[in-house]
């Protein structure tokens, strides 16, 4: 069934993906394809693998942008400069367009919990839920003629084989900078909640309506380059101790 | 986006197929002319053929038959619906055409109204998408509904001039039509231009409070099914030539052509000159149609 389950959902599960711990390492991405080539559905195929035009199906890819502040031109010119690497994934909007416009009822959200899956049995592949999508989260795999997309790895957090530390999406079990974070958005007390909170969570692209479930926390404030000491650390006299502080200060004072 | 040949084919095709029904549901033409039965077929084969093609760029178009399932919520869904239902009353008026020279009214009327609602369902299929701003406007089924009455008047006043009949009617009416059309078209093209997006890098990132945001580094370094499916640059660099080559071949060439219909004598320089008009028509549109999906933006670009 296409239709949005009636909303809000019991549970929202989602991710928290802090842009200020992200350090762009793509393991995320590697473990991700990992876990869901042998997974939940059919394999994540890969086009000429080995030759010069690779392409595949991936669930989370990794972009790395760079924003220049205003005044500037170029990256450092100016102001708060910086690089962010930017981690995408299904955002498992409550409003998913990509849910109503299936013709075939293989997309939907989960009323339970309100994760987006799509039944690979009934997806005939047309690709219009992709066109939905704003966030280019759902990829085509060009082998199985399917749609695939991020399950939140629903054969791990719910998978009581596995030891509790597990139970969360590959992604975050991987993540060596603690960069992403999983739990249930409609509980205030949850882990994500109060980062959200405490941080201003934000909504990528809220203009499309979409209100996803996947909050990105924006990278801190950084003091500007040129409000830093101008003298180089090697130059700084600050430190010297007994002797040399001595003729430090005579050398001055000359 | 990308323009995928056999969407192209499919909307060009169904839209003319129901056109011509539309017009032979209101009675153009006359029922006892074999040019008449000539139609029927047609606008079936064409709506039948467009159907097919747009099975052609599935995944797995076995299952195609689900697709009729979810008509609640998916215009994709009732498009399929539409299209299939639609065929009864088609296939009944081309019958009593075919078998017994007649035409009923009522039953013409209602496979009009069914084939307006088809071509309607198709545009809302694109009209719905918010991810795409150029066709997210009512103007979007205003004009694959105007062309589609377009083109089904210009086949009309061909086949009123092969089967020897008055074919001034059908050519006055494709005449007005294809002003309105393209009149609509315009204003659809106007809105385009004139769009200011309102998903920029900087909100698809949310990092716009920083500064402005350019990409650094891709995901991976070549394409991948989203860039090649929303990521179509040829025709944006073409897109003035291109639309003007579609204006000619689709509004100057059809009206030149009917012009000379309502001023030639009946017979053979009729049906050459409503020929002439059919051809430039179809290959105009199958311009305005390659840019329609080549042209429109998708949100997800701001990504990359």
């Amino acid at each position: 069934m296409t239709s949005l389950p009636s909303l809000p959902t019991p549970k929202k599960l989602g991710l928290v993906i802090d842009l200020d711990v992200c350090v762009g390492c793509h393991a995320c991405v590697v473990n991700c394809k990992e876990w869901n080539t042998g997974g939940y559905g059919a394999a994540l195929s890969d086009q000429q693998p080995y030759g010069a035009d690779v392409s595949g199906a991936w669930l989370n890819r990794i972009h790395t942008f760079e924003v220049v502040p205003q005044g500037g031109e170029v990256v450092g010119e100016a102001g708060d400069a910086r690089i962010v690497h930017f981690p995408k994934s299904c955002l498992h909007c409550e409003d998913a367009p990509c849910v109503t416009v299936c013709p075939t009822g293989a997309s939907y959200k989960r009323a339970a919990d309100g994760i987006v899956l799509v039944d690979e049995d009934k997806c005939i592949g047309c690709g219009l839920c992709a066109w939905a999508c704003p966030y280019g989260a759902r990829e085509m795999d060009v082998a199985a003629g399917v749609m695939k997309k991020c399950t939140l790895c629903i054969d791990r957090i719910y998978n009581e084989t596995f030891e509790e530390v597990d139970r969360v999406p590959a992604c975050v079990r991987t993540c060596p900078a603690n960069a992403r974070h999983f739990g249930d958005f409609a509980d205030p007390a949850s882990d994500v909640s109060r980062m959200v909170e405490a941080r201003g969570g934000i909504d990528l692209m809220p203009e499309q309506g979409t209100r996803p479930v996947n909050k990105y926390l924006p990278p801190r404030p950084r003091r500007p380059l040129a409000a830093t000491d101008a003298l180089p650390l090697a130059e700084n006299t600050a430190a010297a101790k007994g002797f040399f502080a001595w003729l430090d200060g005579m050398l001055d004072r000359l | 986006m990308h323009p995928a040949p056999s969407i192209i084919l499919f909307t060009v095709c169904s839209g003319l197929g129901y056109g011509l029904a539309v017009m032979l549901g209101l009675g153009l033409l006359d029922p006892a002319a074999p040019a008449t039965k000539l139609a029927h077929v047609l606008a079936l084969a064409l709506i039948g053929g467009g159907l097919l093609s747009s099975t052609l760029h599935l995944g797995n178009p076995q299952r195609a038959w689900r697709a009729f399932s979810q008509w609640r919520s998916s215009w994709l869904s009732r498009e399929g619906v539409m299209a299939i239902a639609t065929f009864v009353p088609l296939t009944l008026s081309a019958a009593l055409a075919l078998f017994a020279d007649r035409f009923l009214l009522p039953l013409g009327l209602i496979g009009a109204a069914m084939a307006v609602a088809t071509v309607y369902c198709t545009a809302m299929i694109y009209a719905s998408l918010r991810t795409v701003e150029a066709w997210a406007t009512p103007l979007t089924p205003a004009c694959y509904v105007a062309f589609s009455l377009a083109g089904g008047a210009l086949l009309a006043t061909l086949f009123s001039a092969l089967g020897g009949g008055e074919a001034r009617g059908p050519g006055l009416a494709a005449l007005l039509l294809l002003a309105i059309a393209w009149a609509t078209k315009r204003a659809w093209k106007r809105r385009m231009t004139g769009l200011v997006s309102a998903s920029t890098p900087e909100t698809a990132t949310g990092l716009g409070a920083i500064g402005r945001v350019r990409l650094l580094e891709r995901p991976h370094m070549t394409e991948n099914y989203l860039t090649r499916e929303m990521g179509f640059k040829v025709a944006r660099k073409h897109a003035a030539k291109l639309w003007r080559i579609a204006v000619g071949l689709g509004l100057l060439v059809p009206s030149a052509g009917l012009v000379l219909v309502l001023a030639a004598p009946q017979g053979a320089p009729s049906v050459a000159a409503a020929s002439l008009a059919c051809l430039g028509f179809v290959l105009g549109l199958l311009v305005e149609r390659w840019l329609f999906f080549a042209e429109a933006r998708h949100a997800v670009m701001n990504y990359y």
